[in-house]
């Protein structure tokens, strides 16, 4: 049951991903990014990492994916009912993104990944606070700069001239 | 479900096809879509590796990390994107080639 409903995930990722890349509509392909952050949500709670999914679908679902659904309605004129738009170099893309997937396939699939056995479910988000607070210090700060850094760039740049 | 090649192989179609949303797509927007996927791909070996690999949480503060950076880097691109559509009338980046009207 369980391994149906992880293939069941996994195809939601792969298909709606397709149609992220392959839609002529983009607002559909907007939508169907929708399903790919929710499958990789659904797969790392395959992955034991319960915290980082809730964080997955918060800060996507609800942030990244209405900010890219608000630059597709403001960049299109009201009038235009349709929102498409061609790619370009199709054939050239396909062939040099099928080499590599293949030539990423071929040595990943090939290796022997795994040490012992996968670790077991355990509660992740004391141990994920603590490892901020005490390996990831400076990283944190970092972060945190960069976070006001992005914050004030973005109100200066999408502020009207005066 | 239980096996590692599963997620890398998930992780690498993914990877495949935010490139090929990267390389031909025209539109700004079409593009930042296809940046998220491939950070979702990098994001998803991350947490495998971290379980069965190193059995550690190293690999969940550092996709934490990553979330964080995709969503500064989404705000900052949207707003340039307004601001070439302001100034341009059009986001498609294969005729993007003045940075001031």
């Amino acid at each position: 049951m369980a391994d149906l409903i992880f293939w069941l995930f996994w195809g939601l990722t792969v298909a709606s991903a397709s149609i992220v890349a392959f839609s002529k509509n983009l607002i559909y392909a907007v939508f169907s990014l929708l399903g790919t952050f929710i499958g990789v949500a659904a797969m790392y709670i395959f992955l034991n990492a319960d915290f980082v999914a809730v964080t997955q679908i918060v800060i996507y679902v609800g942030g990244i994916l209405v900010l890219l659904i608000f630059g597709i309605m403001l960049t299109n004129r009201i009038t235009q009912t349709v929102i498409s738009e061609s790619s370009f170099q199709k054939m050239f893309g396909l062939t040099v993104v099928f080499a590599v997937l293949i030539m990423v396939l071929i040595p990943v699939l090939g290796h022997t990944w795994t040490n012992g056995e996968p670790m077991a479910f355990q509660e992740t988000i004391h141990q994920i606070g603590t490892l901020l607070f005490t390996d990831y210090i400076l990283l944190f700060e970092v972060a945190s700069i960069l976070l006001l850094g992005a914050l004030i760039g973005a109100a200066t740049l999408a502020r009207k001239e005066r | 479900m239980g096996y590692i090649e599963s997620y890398l192989a998930l992780s690498a179609i993914l990877f495949v096809l935010g490139l090929y949303t990267v390389s031909t797509r025209r539109n700004a927007v079409a593009i930042l879509m296809g940046v998220e996927l491939i950070l979702n791909a990098a994001n998803i070996n991350f947490i495998a590796f971290s379980k069965f690999v190193t059995h550690s949480l190293d690999g969940h503060v550092v996709t934490i990390f990553v979330v964080m950076l995709a969503a500064a880097e989404a705000a900052v691109a949207l707003a340039i994107v307004l601001n070439m559509y302001n100034n341009t009338g059009h986001i498609n980046v294969d005729e993007a080639n003045s940075l001031k009207q």
